[in-house]
């Protein structure tokens, strides 16, 4: 059980390696924690010649194991003896009807020591009561297809933009414009923070600058448990929104 | 006894060190000497002018992350070894060299060198003390000799 994105670059290390995945042998896989595709899926499964299972939770429910899917791969059942799921619209909080996206909310009903009620996850999805070929009667949601707040899941790790400049904010080298810019290079997720060097900044040394760049980088790393890069770009560089700021670029594609 | 250099960030795209020249150009600054720092994503071009103090507020007013830096400006004299030297001095203070560049008078037998180091004063001393000439400021900024 693995973030899908490992799963890939293990198969493809496989691969580099020479070997062939009959020499493994894993028969099936479950994988989440992260946003992950169907096309993803495919290809984990024929670089590691295994099935491989989608599985959804969150820390602050139990973790993973809330739902997960059956042989037939269509959506994640919820184990509704312990939680009760609904879909609610966002902004009026209302609960939307079978098959609706909206805000995934869990109530739990045998925890004891953190029981939650009416949960907001913040992840978007939908349930449906169809029948499953199989033979499970338990309510199915489908994948979560994004957030209802900012947060980002780089490499299964949760962060908040909020946490980044809170980084930034404490170390003050910086100006308080910054960029947070995540892709995905071969498998695997990257974040690059761009982030404008203040008026009175010594620049005039390289060594200056890289200095400067990896405080930083090592700050969010013990932090926020994340590797980034860190780019530090001349002031007013960044482009300055009216109204909210645009603070996330994801050019992931998934 | 420092004298100011231009500092000046350069974005690595097409055009920028033309864009800095011209700026300059426009304001009948004239340039002494410059060297060039260059990263894969960036540049660090670093100027010796006439004008320091107006060529850094026309660079700035066209946007660009400028600055004015203290160095250290000695004269060598322009035969094998000269710098060497000097350099001696230097390190014997326990001083390191962040970068340097040179550039030549229009006195056949001397070479200028600007040094940026970490604590000018040590450096001064230990260049004094040696007997290397320091030049000022004002006889860059103005005709070199």
């Amino acid at each position: 059980m693995l973030h899908p994105s490992y799963a890939l670059f293990l198969g493809e290390s496989l691969r580099d390696m020479g070997m062939d995945k009959s020499q493994i042998s894993l028969k099936a896989g479950v994988f989440g924690a992260e946003p992950w595709s169907d096309e993803m899926r495919r290809k984990i499964e024929d670089l590691l010649g295994i099935k491989a299972y989608d599985i959804y939770g969150l820390s602050e429910v139990m973790g993973p194991g809330v739902a997960f899917e059956c042989s037939e791969q269509t959506g994640m059942h919820v184990n509704e003896d312990h939680f009760y799921p609904e879909i609610i619209d966002p902004d009026t909080g209302e609960v939307l009807p079978e098959g609706e996206v909206g805000e995934l909310v869990f109530t739990c009903i045998t925890k004891e020591a953190l029981p939650l009620i009416r949960y907001r996850t913040r992840d978007i999805a939908s349930l449906t009561r169809e029948k499953c070929s199989c033979g499970r009667t338990l309510i199915k949601m489908k994948k979560p297809s994004g957030r209802t707040d900012d947060m980002l899941i780089i490499r299964g790790v949760n962060v908040f933009p909020s946490q980044v400049e809170a980084v930034l904010l404490e170390l003050g080298d910086t100006a308080p414009h910054y960029m947070l810019i995540v892709d995905r290079v071969d498998n695997l997720d990257t974040l690059e923070i761009q982030v404008e060097m203040k008026e009175e900044m010594e620049f005039d040394a390289v060594r200056l600058i890289e200095e400067t760049e990896a405080k930083i980088k090592s700050a969010v790393a013990s932090t926020l448990g994340i590797s980034a890069k860190v780019t530090l770009l001349p002031p007013k560089s960044i482009a300055r929104s009216e109204g909210k700021a645009v603070r996330v670029i994801d050019k992931r594609k998934i | 006894m420092t004298m100011k250099q231009l500092s000046v960030f350069v974005e690595n795209k097409p055009g920028t060190l033309a864009e800095i020249t011209g700026i300059l150009g426009e304001n009948a600054i004239d340039m002494r000497a410059l060297s060039v720092a260059d990263t894969e994503r960036y540049g660090i071009l670093r100027l010796i002018v006439d004008q320091p103090q107006k060529a850094e507020a026309a660079l700035k007013e066209a946007g660009f992350k400028v600055s004015l830096t203290d160095v250290i400006a000695i004269a060598v004299s322009n035969q094998p070894g000269g710098l060497s030297q000097a350099l001696r001095y230097v390190a014997k203070a326990g001083i390191a060299v962040e970068y340097m560049y040179a550039f030549v008078s229009q006195k056949a037998d001397t070479a200028y060198v600007i040094l940026r180091v970490q604590d000018n004063a040590k450096a001064i001393k230990a260049l004094e003390e040696g007997g290397i000439p320091l030049i000022r400021g004002e006889e860059v900024y103005g005709k070199l000799g």
